[in-house]
């Protein structure tokens, strides 16, 4: 889970990481009262800074500084509302001004492939990382950070070394460093970046900028993330799906997925991508997944209903794909649970959409009995995966 | 032979009292697993009955059940708030094997115990969020269905339990040295390449499946150790060609991020390491049917 800026700003000055004050506003108005309180430490300069969860939010417009309250509030206006990569600009943050002297760039992050966590660092902050990375790759020093030892005195002073401060900078960095690694093991981030981070003119270290991505696994121990759930820009559908807790992911298509297990549901919405391909709709467009859903091993009754009642609640869905291959699940178990979720939804007077099955596995034959003597409207059976996705991809080019 | 598991293996079950604990053991001694014992400290010195009429010691800790019974393997079904603390226990014990079916564990919790049993060098680790392994007609250490396949020449390799299970049926007429499921957590125990370099020394297996899904680039790597150390033939599966950019799909792993992790890029990789890719699972078995024959031939 991604943390809007501002939240990261709270979650470092609550380790101690020092930052500059900051308040949230979601109107003009607001804007100019948060100025004037948070003005007041720098002479009247603040900076007005859309709170969205992508990058080039500078380039974009949506990074403004201002010599008054009044002057917040415009930028305020002209920020609120604005588009950045698709991302709607709800929130501002109005953060006190501050004189730069350098920029650096510091974070740690998750290393996949060594299995273990990685830190970045580098003098020349404030631009794009990644560019960095590319045009000036000694530039950035990475240093491998062994999970069980974290930051410690030694390792920040092996940072700060390979990132190759000045000697007199070197300790209030490695400071601040070791304190971006406290948020990052105690709130079980992924990802903790400062960019930039700065000295200020009078020689201050400061995080002006901060990107922390949370862990979700690790809810169990962190009751108070629950705050920063994001429900406001989630799909409606999605919001659905996490009420009647399913693995759901709203995608832009016509043809409805439900299937058992991560890899397999994937898998399908590439079968049927690719059958598509051979499908034009009246519109001209190829069929394709409207979604992912993973109902996961049990596939009860509950489930396929839940399942299915999201996936006909979406507009866009012209036809529907259950691909399920019985492992511990038995087929017949999900045969029965597919009639019953016709049963559960005819009861909520929903109308069922075209709907394909692939049954294979565990008791494949029980399963296609009981969908076959149940003579369900608009179902289908096929019981291979690449003929099923072939016969929904068809289907849902076909209806209008 | 087979890898990491066979007939010979001794396995402990830590949380085999919990549900899904019990209702895999029992599967597990159904399909001819040799299992010695489980571990609950509240439960210690007590037995449990299986269908079947097998009687499983329960002791307080994974060295008390390795000392009486020789164990060297452990499966582990507990939470995902103990799973670490489960895991350390097996390492400490030093167990050989400690495969980790649990999902949901926080990747922090991974990260370490990951890297201590990795300081510890005594212990390989499977998972965690995975299925297990399985040699089909040998042993069964996890949660893979020992009735889709049975025993034969191919090894299988993956990141997704459905997609083992599926591939299983697929080529049930060849059958399987060892199907390991590695799981798609963000970080894991038991990479592509640790089974690629199992499967190329053992003498049992002919042929190896692999396969992947978007995120991470765990099968560029493993792409570039075929290229220099597998000789035997390696078929390929990627899912995830149609996942957009930024959404998780299901396994915490599976996120295309920018221009990394994608489908395409992986099964580019592979292909430049000569291993045949399929676009469809049955694509992908077809095409290990064609070696099978071509080997048989």
């Amino acid at each position: 889970m991604d943390l809007y800026e501002y939240q990261a700003r709270d979650i470092f000055e609550a380790h101690g990481v020092p930052v500059l004050a900051g308040e949230i506003a979601r109107t003009p108005q607001e804007a100019q009262a948060a100025a004037e309180r948070v003005g007041a430490k720098s002479g009247g300069v603040v900076v007005v800074k859309a709170q969205v969860k992508t990058g080039g939010r500078g380039k974009a417009g949506g990074v403004k500084v201002v010599k008054s309250p009044e002057a917040a509030a415009e930028a305020a206006e002209a920020i609120l509302g604005m588009d950045i990569k698709g991302h709607t600009v709800k929130t501002v943050m109005i953060a006190q001004g501050a004189k730069i002297a350098e920029e650096y760039y510091f974070s740690i992050l998750l290393d996949r492939a060594n299995r273990a966590y990685l830190a970045m660092c580098s003098k020349e902050g404030g631009m794009d990382i990644e560019t960095l990375a590319v045009e000036r790759p000694e530039a950035l020093a990475k240093v491998a950070v062994d999970p069980n030892v974290g930051i410690d005195a030694a390792k920040a002073q092996e940072i700060v070394d390979a990132a190759g401060f000045n000697e007199t900078d070197k300790p209030a960095i490695a400071n601040v460093i070791r304190k971006l690694w406290d948020v990052y093991n105690a709130e079980d981030a992924t990802l903790v970046e400062v960019n930039p981070l700065v000295k200020t003119e009078d020689g201050a270290i400061v995080a002006l900028d901060g990107k922390v991505s949370i862990d979700g696994n690790s809810d169990f121990r962190h009751p108070e993330h629950e705050q920063y759930v994001d429900h406001s820009k989630t799909d409606p559908l999605e919001v659905l799906a996490i009420e009647r807790n399913l693995n759901y992911v709203k995608l832009d298509g016509s043809v409805g997925i439900i299937g058992n297990g991560a890899g397999l549901v994937m898998s399908t919405l590439d079968v049927v991508a690719y059958a598509g391909e051979e499908f034009t709709s009246a519109d001209g467009s190829h069929p394709s997944p409207a979604n992912f859903l993973d109902i996961g091993g049990g596939a009860n009754a509950e489930v396929m209903a839940n399942g299915l009642d999201v996936i006909f609640e979406d507009g866009q869905v012209k036809a529907v794909f259950v691909n399920v291959f019985g492992g511990i699940t038995a087929c017949d178990a999900v045969a029965d649970g597919i009639v019953k979720a016709y049963e559960i939804l005819a009861s909520h007077g929903k109308t069922p959409k075209p709907l394909v099955v692939r049954l294979d596995g565990n008791n494949a034959e029980k399963g296609r009995a009981i969908l076959d003597a149940a003579k369900l409207p608009l179902l289908e059976r096929v019981d291979t995966m690449d003929g099923a996705a072939r016969r929904v991809a068809e289907l849902a080019a076909a209806q209008n | 032979m087979a890898i990491f598991l066979t007939k010979d293996s001794k396995v402990i079950v830590q949380g085999m009292t919990g549900s899904e604990g019990m209702k895999h053991t029992t599967r597990m001694i159904a399909s001819g697993t040799n299992i010695v014992g489980g571990v609950n400290p509240r439960k210690a010195g007590t037995t449990v009955d299986f269908p079947g009429g097998q009687q499983v010691p329960v002791f307080g800790t994974v060295a008390d059940a390795m000392a009486a019974t020789g164990a060297d393997v452990s499966v582990i079904f507990v939470p995902a708030a103990f799973t670490k603390a489960a895991v350390i226990e097996a390492v400490d014990a030093g167990i050989p094997l400690a495969v980790v079916i649990t999902e949901g564990v926080a990747v922090k919790d991974t990260a370490e115990f990951y890297n201590y049993a990795k300081d510890k060098g005594t212990t390989r680790l499977i998972g965690p969020n995975c299925p297990g392994l399985i040699s089909p007609g040998q042993s069964n250490a996890g949660i893979i269905p020992a009735d889709i396949s049975g025993p034969g020449r191919i090894g299988l390799v993956s990141k997704s339990g459905t997609l083992t299970y599926q591939m299983m049926f697929e080529l049930r007429d060849y059958g399987f040295s060892t199907g390991v499921g590695i799981g798609g957590d963000p970080i894991i125990g038991t990479t592509h390449i640790d089974c690629l370099k199992a499967f190329e020394e053992d003498p049992d297996t002919d042929a190896i499946v692999m396969i992947g899904e978007i995120g991470g680039d765990a099968e560029e790597r493993a792409a570039a150790y075929i290229a220099e150390h597998v000789t035997k033939p390696v078929v390929g599966y990627v899912a995830g060609f149609t996942a957009p950019e930024g959404k998780t799909m299901g396994h915490a792993g599976a996120i295309v991020s920018g221009s990394s992790g994608t489908a395409q890029a992986k099964k580019e990789a592979l292909e430049a390491a000569g291993v045949k890719v399929g676009k469809t699972p049955s694509e992908t078995a077809a095409l290990m049917r064609e070696i099978m024959a071509g080997l048989a031939g």
